[in-house]
């Protein structure tokens, strides 16, 4: 089947996708839903996850492939939001203590983790998966044993240990959220999160015309083609897996506010398979991303997320949403991997 | 370079050649034989350059490798012929004749890895002298890996080989040794066949000469300005380890102002010195510089004294096919010298400049005549000649001393040849860039080198101005330049 130009450019897999989508809508429309409510929540899950999806972009660019490390970021941005929830801070400066503290932390565990990558040249993907789960399990055994003393924190019995999820109820829930929160069309916007994803993606993209990031993006095209110019791959592989590390503890963070809660344990295991669908289904290859393709791939995900657990409990009275869910990220994952060299 | 058929049936070759022809003429590309298998099916063999041996597997193994002799056993009766067990007696005993037949006197039951490379070579020929069917023996290159003595005694078992009714098709640029044992010969020059002088009557400077073949008439071009005796560049006992390439003891001094030409068969080292001095490939030796000792394996280092390379290998090193035609330009100035970039505290954080980058991309598409719809443009879009004059382009860009161009018209159409070939005369002669020009096409050293400079097997064998005599050329890139004089 041949499609005109502009339809092959935009892709089939983005066009399935939206197509869904779109009968989504239609059928919220359809039975009379709380449209408004929909594509609300649909853009505070944009504002979300934004930033985690934003923190494969350098990994992709770099010539890492999918970071499948990102609970490493994660994980440090969680430290972060620990500390900062064990000092009491409240507020906007809660969220800024969190963020620093895990940027702080992701800066030497990214370098770490670049390091074994280019140690493990070609299986960046498996290796960061690996790597991914093992620190996941190893930080667990950290939370329960970390000397964290805030009675909000620790399990009620026994006094140690934290607990598998913190409230940000009063502390920081929803404080960035809220911060430039408007309403259009009866539509409500989170301003503040969405200006901190927009100033972020501004700046990820500013860095990739910087002299470091053109050389990043150089090393990634042809590593040979770098050599000859005068670049260290080894040194640009090392800078945009910091880079995707960082932008993972400042993403952590600022889910957990717009969230509500902080999660730890388990939960930050399979949190790269969602962001990596996002950036596929943005239509971004293992090989080549932009900011655009994080933008779209998001609001697509996020949107279908949002809105295929209503719909579909309202026709079918089950819930098949997480299915769908399953069925897109991995299918999306997998459809990605097949394309590695054919661009 | 040359193939000669020897022994007794030749008609297999010829039926084979044809075969290829007509299918060639029928079908485009698709060759009679589908796959190595049907070849080797049809009793052709082929002995490779690069050894086709399995290191952990012992000598008879190797030689059986698939044709192994087998036994029925109880599971093969049941689930098939696959399962059958190896008849290891057989096996041995068919190496061990195989083995004799070449004069290798080795045990036929211990490991290949780790045996001399000649050994491999006759293990080799082995494995092709025990197939039953075996009627044509393709040698390519077989002598190159191999000492002198080793080499007599193939050339023996070649004859002996064509004695027993085996054609055998042997490639090799080796001279003298197609004199002694060819009874045709065939001369091929870029695909063609340039001649098929008579082994009996030749010589090696006749057959020489054909390999060179004619230069387009040498343009009579007068310079500018005279290159100086002074040297630019000095190379002394440069080595490297590139793959493909053998550079083994280069000692040659460039001139302040000329255009060398460095020429020779593939595989001998012309390419690597190029790549061996701007830090590709691990090299070692001594390099001088404009007076000062130059550092080996650093390629930034090279690009910041003054050196600039445009590469052999455009779509790997040469080119980003993905990025705009500017960003390409631009990218060796940005890094090496930090040009093209709006000014900031922090180095690694300059903003791309970039108008300024645009605006030099548009100077330099006017003044190469690169053919784009425009700066943007992905240069993967480009034709082959326009790529190339994007990466003369990036090298100008970095206004180097001293310019080393490889393969400046490989891949590309015969009036582009012409276009880069100017460019890079007006690159010497209007700014007094120093260049290195290494080419596979002899013709076009000669039209535009001061001296043209020939390696063999890693060394320099001669440097000779470019209207020598074709026999001296051809002599000296035979490893042979001592007959020429």
């Amino acid at each position: 089947m041949r499609l005109p130009g502009t339809l092959r450019e935009f892709g089939i897999p983005r066009l399935l996708i939206a197509v869904f989508l779109a009968v989504l809508f239609g059928v919220a429309v359809a039975t009379h839903m709380d449209l408004r409510g929909l594509i609300s929540d649909s853009i505070v899950r944009v504002g979300r996850n934004g930033i985690l999806v934003l923190a494969l972009l350098p990994a992709i660019q770099g010539g890492l492939g999918l970071n499948f490390g990102l609970p490493l970021g994660i994980i440090c941005g969680l430290v972060g939001a620990v500390i900062s929830l064990n000092a009491g801070v409240h507020g906007i400066w809660g969220v800024a203590m969190a963020a620093g503290i895990g940027v702080a932390l992701a800066v030497p565990v990214g370098m770490g983790y670049g390091w074994l990558l280019n140690r493990t040249r070609g299986q960046e993907m498996m290796v960061g998966t690996y790597l991914g789960f093992a620190m996941v399990s190893m930080m667990s055994v950290f939370w329960l044993l970390a000397p964290f003393k805030n009675p909000t924190l620790v399990w009620a019995i026994g006094g140690r240990g934290l607990r598998t999820t913190l409230s940000l109820g009063g502390i920081y829930d929803k404080v960035l959220d809220r911060w430039l929160e408007f309403t259009v069309a009866g539509v409500r916007i989170p301003g503040g999160t969405l200006v901190v994803f927009g100033g972020l993606s501004f700046l990820t993209w500013l860095f990739f015309r910087t002299r470091m990031g053109i050389s990043i993006a150089a090393a990634r095209s042809s590593t040979r083609f770098a050599r000859a110019a005068g670049i260290s791959d080894e040194r640009t592989r090392l800078q945009a897996t910091v880079l995707s590390t960082v932008l993972g503890a400042i993403g952590i963070v600022i889910f957990s506010q717009s969230y509500g809660f902080v999660q730890l344990y388990t939960a930050p295991l399979l949190m790269a398979f969602p962001a990596i669908a996002c950036i596929l289904i943005g239509g971004a290859t293992v090989t080549r991303a932009t900011i655009g393709h994080v933008i779209v791939g998001t609001l697509l995900f996020q949107s279908i997320l949002t809105v295929a657990l209503p719909v579909t409990s309202q026709v079918i009275q089950g819930d098949i949403s997480e299915t769908a869910r399953l069925i897109i990220q991995n299918g999306m994952i997998l459809y990605a991997l097949t394309r590695v060299g054919r661009a | 370079m040359t193939s000669s058929a020897a022994g007794a049936p030749a008609l297999e070759l010829k039926g084979i050649v044809k075969e290829y022809e007509q299918n060639r003429v029928l079908k485009g590309v698709s060759l009679s034989f589908q796959s190595p298998a049907e070849a080797m099916e049809a009793g052709i063999g082929m002995v490779h350059q690069e050894f086709m041996l399995l290191p952990g597997f012992r000598v008879a193994e190797n030689i059986k490798l698939n044709r192994e002799p087998t036994l029925p056993n109880p599971a093969s009766r049941v689930l098939g012929k696959k399962l059958e067990s190896l008849d290891v007696a057989r096996m041995r005993a068919d190496a061990r004749r195989a083995l004799d037949a070449v004069g290798l006197g080795i045990d036929e039951w211990i490991r290949v890895a780790g045996l001399p490379v000649g050994h491999m070579q006759f293990i080799e020929i082995a494995r092709e002298v025990d197939k039953e069917r075996l009627k044509l023996l393709i040698f390519d290159e077989p002598t190159a890996v191999l000492t002198e003595s080793d080499a007599e005694k193939l050339l023996d078992i070649m004859r002996g080989l064509a004695s027993k009714g085996h054609a055998i098709l042997f490639i090799t640029h080796r001279l003298d040794e197609v004199l002694a044992v060819a009874n045709r010969i065939t001369v091929l020059r870029d695909g063609e066949v340039v001649g098929t002088p008579d082994p009996k009557t030749t010589t090696v400077a006749r057959i020489a000469e054909l390999m060179v073949g004619r230069p387009a008439a040498i343009a009579a071009q007068r310079r500018f300005f005279a290159p100086t005796t002074e040297p630019a560049l000095g190379i002394e006992h440069l080595r490297e380890d590139m793959p493909g390439e053998r550079v083994e003891d280069i000692s040659l001094a460039v001139r302040r102002g000329e255009i060398l030409g460095i020429g020779g068969l593939a595989g001998h080292g012309k390419l690597g010195i190029a790549n061996g001095i701007m830090g590709l490939y691990p090299a070692w030796g001594r390099v001088v510089f404009g007076e000062k000792l130059f550092p080996l394996n650093e390629p930034r280092e090279a690009l910041e004294r003054g050196l600039a390379f445009v590469s052999e290998d455009r779509r790997g090193v040469g080119l980003l096919p993905e990025e705009s035609v500017e960003l390409n330009i631009a990218l060796s100035a940005l890094e090496a010298q930090g040009r093209f970039l709006h000014p900031s505290p922090i180095p690694a954080l300059q903003v791309l400049n970039h108008g300024a980058m645009h605006r030099h991309a548009l100077e330099m598409i006017r003044a190469l005549d690169i053919r784009t719809t425009g700066p943007s443009q992905q240069v993967r879009r480009l034709s082959g000649g326009n790529q190339q004059k994007v990466c003369v382009a990036r090298a100008m860009t970095l206004r180097p001393k001293l310019l080393f161009v490889s393969e400046p018209t490989r891949g590309i159409d015969v009036g582009a040849k012409e276009r880069v070939l100017e460019i890079l005369t007006a690159l010497n002669r209007e700014q007094e860039v120093t260049l290195v020009v290494t080419s596979s096409e002899l013709a076009e050293l000669r039209a535009i080198c001061d001296r043209v400079a020939i390696v063999y097997r890693g060394k320099v064998e001669a440097i000779l101005p470019p209207d020598a005599p074709d026999a001296a050329f051809g002599l000296a890139m035979a490893g042979e330049s001592a007959r020429a004089a």
